[in-house]
């Protein structure tokens, strides 16, 4: 497991390639988010926002037939169009790979102590945080059920 | 019993200042009591604080609800709901 919470670039390329194990790894599923629209500064919390997620990786590797996990958070100033988080999660089949890729990064949104502060022209506004986040993390709780067995969400 | 506070994002600059050291009366045991302990203070506190402001917690770097203990030498920080990813 590679977790880094850091203020460079990185290379999503190379941080798959580094995935890609020993010939038990058949599936890599990556997410890289990016920067839309509007600079923004990233605030986080060191050390608690690492450990968070650890957290979150640990339990995706519980809950799925995981091999390996990288999370790569930036923070400090970005630009529209910068790279702002990979997660990247090797597995032997691709469903696991899958929905381990999405239920860190919807845990990571709304458990991870990162703050995106917008700069919109004169105007420094921090962004609020979305119910429509929380809910997406939500549909992994309930027993056992994947997204998408629940069709109000 | 004195503790750590750590501010951070909105509520950091709402403050002005990114935490300090503060000595609790012997009452306040929870967090829910130390967040009323700050709107106590009035000012910036009871506006930060206060009314339906969204504050979350945590203790000793792990996520807690209001009801959560805090111990001498705890390391408390309040922040608003995240927005990272």
């Amino acid at each position: 497991m590679r977790i880094s919470v850091q203020r460079e670039d990185f290379d999503a390329g190379a941080e798959i390639r580094r995935l890609s194990g020993d010939g038990s790894v058949g599936a890599i599923a990556s997410f890289v988010g990016l920067v839309r629209d509007v600079p923004m500064t990233l605030e986080h919390y060191a050390g608690m926002t690492e450990r968070e997620i650890a957290k979150i990786a640990h339990e995706a590797a519980q809950r799925w037939n995981v091999i390996d996990v990288t999370v790569i958070h930036r923070f400090g100033e970005l630009r529209p169009a910068d790279q702002i988080v990979l997660v990247a999660v090797a597995a032997a089949h691709r469903g696991e790979a899958f929905a381990a890729c999405e239920f860190v990064m919807d845990y990571l949104k709304t458990r991870a102590p990162f703050w995106k502060k917008e700069h919109r022209a004169g105007a420094a506004e921090w962004v609020e945080a979305k119910a429509s986040d929380d809910a997406a993390a939500e549909r992994w709780t309930g027993a056992g059920k994947d997204p998408g067995a629940t069709s109000s969400r | 019993m004195k503790v750590k506070l750590l501010f951070f994002a909105s509520l950091r600059e709402q403050l002005g200042t990114p935490g300090e050291e503060v000595d609790l009366p012997s009452g306040v045991t929870t967090v829910a009591a130390l967040r009323e302990h700050l709107i106590q203070r009035g000012g910036a506190y009871g506006k930060a604080f206060g009314g339906k402001a969204l504050v979350r917690a945590a203790v000793n770097q792990d996520m807690v609800q209001p009801s959560a203990p805090i111990q001498a030498g705890d390391e408390v920080a309040f922040f608003p709901p995240v927005t990272g990813g």
